[in-house]
């Protein structure tokens, strides 16, 4: 039996394979298909799932409703579509903006000397290890209006005489945008970083000897060989940014409803697991449809292991 | 060409961002030491120490404690302890289990070929290019229906009845950890080629032999990055810890949570701070370790 | 000993699936036997299974087909660490979280040795290698011809009946590789223990075998002393792998076992030529090689047999040789000519278009089967 197996490389690599394999099956497989059955289903009066097959709820996210107005049996309702434009939105926008924050520090770190390097580095990560929750409960801090932000704004005011009245940023979709900036940004920090430091220096030499003076140097040498790290920080916080709740809850308030939201309240508020398992799939469609041919266009990166 | 030459328009958007990664938490640490119970503007420190809380309206006047006030209150406070408990004991369960079976998947990705490989690759990467909250409920949506049918089955009543808790929280944890260390490890295996381990074998130890002695001392460094990776998703996850805890299993994330939603006092601010500092030691010990075992290398 | 070879591969075949989904026989029916005691190379550029033979004999890779026999033994599936062979690596694969000395001991240790007996074993191939002091030392620490002698020791401490050596001087220098070279052959020739040597490097195989087996394309193509080899080449591929050739093709006209008669299309003559390959015929499409050096660059006004008028077109010095570059009747012929007088009056070199007579001998000129 042992001598069998000793021979059977093919026997040997299942096994090993067989714990995590069995584990994501269970954990992950299994509940996407479940979630999917439960997407087709129905909501009962007492919020439990009835087992049917129909698209009622991917008609309802799409804007077909038969709550209307004016006597009408069905009209279009953008609400759902609405949210999911928001979050589309939301995170394109985070995505870009963290991008134009996190090149440059990733440059500074990847260039500086390798004594300082892992020191800024370190610096980077920090933040990222101090809780998700209370990273957010930190920008409730800085954007109420009894806030740090408005607090230095006001003082600078009344240095130059300026009247000033506090701003009202918490719970505007403003704050939700800052909010997640600051949760994913070591995230594209990191893959970048990676990507930029693989870069030989032999090769900016070789630029600067075929005449390319540093713009065009971190143009056409620097920027396409970093790329990979780019797509890799792009998936590492594009995707979390769709599917995230907690930013949204906590600094838009009820203002702005995140796709995040939506699915959250489905399943604790209003219990319709069907709805919400609908709503679910269309979110991982999404993000499974961009990272598809974003990945495609720009292929995928080892540099999406952390390091 | 200096290697290390910086322009100062790089050097500003560093100094920036940096600013923009720090400030939030220095304003959050400052906070934890507010005299004010409203904890809404900043009244500046505790000025005294007293044999009792003094209060003056909601400012804090004096305490045992001193500038410490909010500190001491946090660790008279039964649900944070336990949530504490709670939190590191998932991240350790599950942070072992995690790190043995994704090492043993790790080394099956990269050194053998079999018919299960793309399902398990496939597998591995869902968990990265999927959202949470899609995992999240997935798996509530699976344990709520398979305790329903097992008490409805066996008809379980009262405290025998399954139900969410420390023990799914934990399962679930595992299997979004899982492909971080596989990853991770993965990598590190990429880093030599077989040659060692047929070197061992060459010299007369067996597959055990050679894999105790030769290949898990070479991928050690790349198992603890992965377990380290692991433990820190366990313990900052508030996603699909969220949607798998039931009563008796909130962690810290989810009690914090709980608390931005109701009344905010500096006791939050002061765990953040507590949290923080481990978490800033935690690393420093980390890296002063590394920092031992690569010791400098010197030719000849 | 249990037999007359040290290690025998019979009929092997190894057949690997490429990423694409095909089948390829990295080694197809090699059958060679090596003798005790001997300095065997396998030569040949890479990919031509001397890699997967020799791993196949440290148990690393098991045959599709075949047998392989080490000390008469049959080895089947039997485990590398039941093999009482050693290998030298070609990256060396010294484990880097152990020094120098656990490097070496590790092999004792899984030999269950005695804590005693290791010590003077390590001690006594540190010496033998020239490392001793060495001991505490990281791999990472050494030089690359200091980790190279590392792994020698660490394969020779277990005194196996075989060792394998897998390109084991790739990664050095030229000058070290040469010291390298004599150093091996000495330790060879002291031990009296068999060395299977993989190598893509002809000289290296050259100076160090007793035999050689020159491979290609997963076959051996001719198995022989350095001699043999270089001198009797019984295929154009050998010819052409070892050395340098001439080769001009023809037809033969007649044949006997000493001699064969060559027609010459280029030339538009015969030549007489040794028959090299087993078989030929009469009236057979041949390859005729003859090397460099064995040209001969004749008086001008000699007349006879194997006689050839040229022109040079380019002649260059390198130092111990002159390679003077010939068109005769059209066909290019190089000459390596000894420079055996110091001299510099450029009026003894050849000079491009100079008008001279080459001489084929018999004896030089190898009549081979085409591939």
């Amino acid at each position: 039996m042992l001598q069998r197996l000793r021979e059977n490389k093919s026997a040997q690599g299942t096994l090993l394979a067989l714990p995590t394999t069995l584990w994501l099956f269970v954990l992950l497989i299994i509940p996407l298909i479940l979630t999917l059955v439960v997407s087709f289903g129905k909501r009962s009066p007492d919020g439990d799932v009835i087992y049917t097959f129909t698209f009622d709820n991917y008609v309802r996210l799409v804007g077909y409703s038969t709550d209307c107005p004016d006597g009408q049996t069905s009209c279009f309702d953008p609400l759902y579509v609405n949210i999911l434009r928001r979050s589309l939105s939301l995170a394109f926008n985070t995505t870009v903006i963290v991008i134009l924050l996190a090149y440059p520090l990733a440059y500074f770190i990847a260039r500086a000397h390798p004594k300082r390097r892992n020191l800024f580095l370190f610096l980077v990560l920090i933040p990222l290890w101090t809780n998700f929750v209370i990273r957010v409960y930190a920008w409730m801090m800085l954007l109420r209006k009894e806030g740090a932000i408005n607090i230095v704004i006001g003082w600078l005011a009344n240095l130059l005489n300026i009247p000033f009245t506090p701003l009202e940023m918490l719970y505007t979709p403003g704050a939700v945008l800052v909010g997640m900036v600051y949760e994913f940004l070591p995230f594209m920090i990191l893959p970048i970083f990676t990507s930029l430091e693989k870069i030989d220096n032999s090769l900016y030499e070789a630029a600067a000897d075929l005449g390319a003076n540093a713009f065009r140097t971190f143009l056409r040498v620097t920027l396409p060989l970093s790329m990979p790290g780019v797509v890799a920080g792009t998936i590492l916080v594009f995707i979390p940014v769709m599917g995230t709740f907690v930013v949204s809850d906590i600094l838009g308030g009820r203002q702005v409803i995140l796709v995040g939201n939506l699915i959250q309240r489905q399943f604790l508020d209003a219990r319709d697991p069907t709805f919400g398992s609908a709503a679910a799939l269309i979110l991982m469609v999404m993000t499974l449809i961009v990272t598809y041919f974003y990945t495609r266009k720009f292929g995928f990166g080892e540099e999406i292991v952390p390091a | 060409m200096n290697p290390h030459r910086r322009s100062p328009l790089i050097l500003a958007a560093t100094t920036l961002v940096y600013f923009f990664l720090y400030a939030p938490i220095v304003i959050l640490v400052l906070y934890s030491f507010n005299a004010s119970r409203a904890n809404i503007k900043f009244e500046g420190f505790i000025p005294s120490f007293s044999e009792r809380v003094v209060m003056d309206g909601s400012t804090v006047k004096s305490s045992p404690c001193g500038p410490f006030h909010w500190f001491c209150e946090l660790s008279k406070n039964d649900d944070v302890i336990e949530a504490a408990g709670n939190t590191l004991t998932i991240a350790f369960t599950a942070t072992i289990i995690a790190t043995i079976i994704g090492t043993m998947a790790a080394i099956a990705m990269q050194r053998y070929d079999f018919k299960l490989k793309p399902f398990s690759q496939i597998s591995l990467y869902i968990p990265i290019v999927i959202p949470e909250i899609v995992m999240g409920i997935g798996i509530l949506t699976l344990f709520s229906q398979f305790f329903g049918w097992v008490n409805a089955t066996f008809g379980l009543t009262g405290d025998a009845r399954l139900s969410l808790g420390i023990a799914t929280v934990t399962v679930s944890h595992i299997a979004f950890m899982v492909p971080f260390v596989t990853l991770v490890v993965q990598a590190r295996l990429q880093g030599f080629d077989k040659s060692f381990e047929e070197a061992a074998m060459d010299l007369g130890a067996n597959e055990w032999t050679t894999f105790r002695r030769v290949t898990f001392p070479m991928i050690l460094p790349g198992v603890l990055s992965g377990a380290l990776l692991a433990f820190t998703l366990s313990l900052d996850d508030f996603v699909i810890t969220f949607f798998t805890n039931g009563p008796g299993s909130t962690t810290l994330p989810i009690y914090v949570y709980g608390l931005l939603r109701r009344i905010i006092t500096p006791q939050v601010n002061a765990l953040s701070t507590v949290w923080i500092l481990i978490v800033f030691m935690a690393v420093l010990l980390l890296q002063w370790l590394q920092s031992r075992e690569e010791k400098p290398v010197r030719a000849k | 000993m249990a037999s007359e070879f040290a290690v025998e591969l019979r009929d092997v075949v190894k057949r690997f699936i490429t990423p694409e989904g095909n089948e390829i026989a990295a080694v197809d029916h090699v059958t060679m036997q090596i003798k005790n005691g001997e300095f065997f190379s396998m030569l040949g550029s890479s990919g031509c299974g001397k890699t997967t033979s020799l791993r196949m004999i440290a148990g690393f890779e098991w045959p599709s087909e075949g047998e392989v026999y080490i000390e008469g033994r049959a080895m089947g599936h039997t485990p590398p660490y039941q093999r009482k062979v050693n290998t030298v690596f070609q990256n060396y694969a010294l484990f880097q979280h152990m020094t120098v000395y656990q490097n070496v001991a590790f092999g004792l240790e899984m030999e269950g040795a005695s804590p005693d007996e290791i010590k003077k074993r390590v001690a006594r191939a540190l010496e033998m290698v020239q490392l001793t002091g060495m001991e505490r030392r990281r791999p990472r620490q050494l030089s690359g011809g200091q980790q190279q002698r590392v792994a020698v020791a660490r394969a020779l401490v277990k005194t196996p009946d075989v060792l394998l050596l897998d390109e084991p001087l790739g990664a050095l220098d030229l000058k070290l590789r040469k010291e390298m070279q004599l150093e091996l052959k000495a330790l060879q020739q002291q031990l009296g223990i068999t060395f299977i040597y993989v190598t893509h490097d002809q000289e290296e195989a050259l100076t160090m075998s007793d035999r050689i087996a020159v491979m290609s394309n997963g076959q051996v193509r001719q198995m022989g002393t350095p001699v043999e080899i270089y001198e009797r080449p019984t295929n154009k591929f050998v010819a052409d792998f070892i050395g340098e050739s001439n080769f001009l093709e023809g037809r033969i006209k007649s044949i006997s076992a000493k001699e064969a008669s060559v027609f010459i299309p280029a030339l538009n003559t015969e030549v007489k030529g040794m028959p090299m390959s087993q078989g030929l015929v009469n009236g057979e499409e041949v390859v005729v090689s003859i090397r460099p050096e064995k040209v001969r660059i004749a008086e001008k006004a000699a007349r006879g047999e194997g006689l050839f008028k040229g022109r040079v077109l380019t002649s260059v010095y390198i130092g111990s040789d002159t390679h003077v570059y010939l068109d005769v009747r059209g066909v290019r012929i190089k000459v390596m000519e000894q420079n055996r007088i110091s001299r510099l009056d450029p009026s003894s070199f050849y000079v491009k278009d100079q008008e001279v007579t080459i001489l084929l001998m018999p004896e030089n000129t190898l009549v081979l089967k085409k591939d």
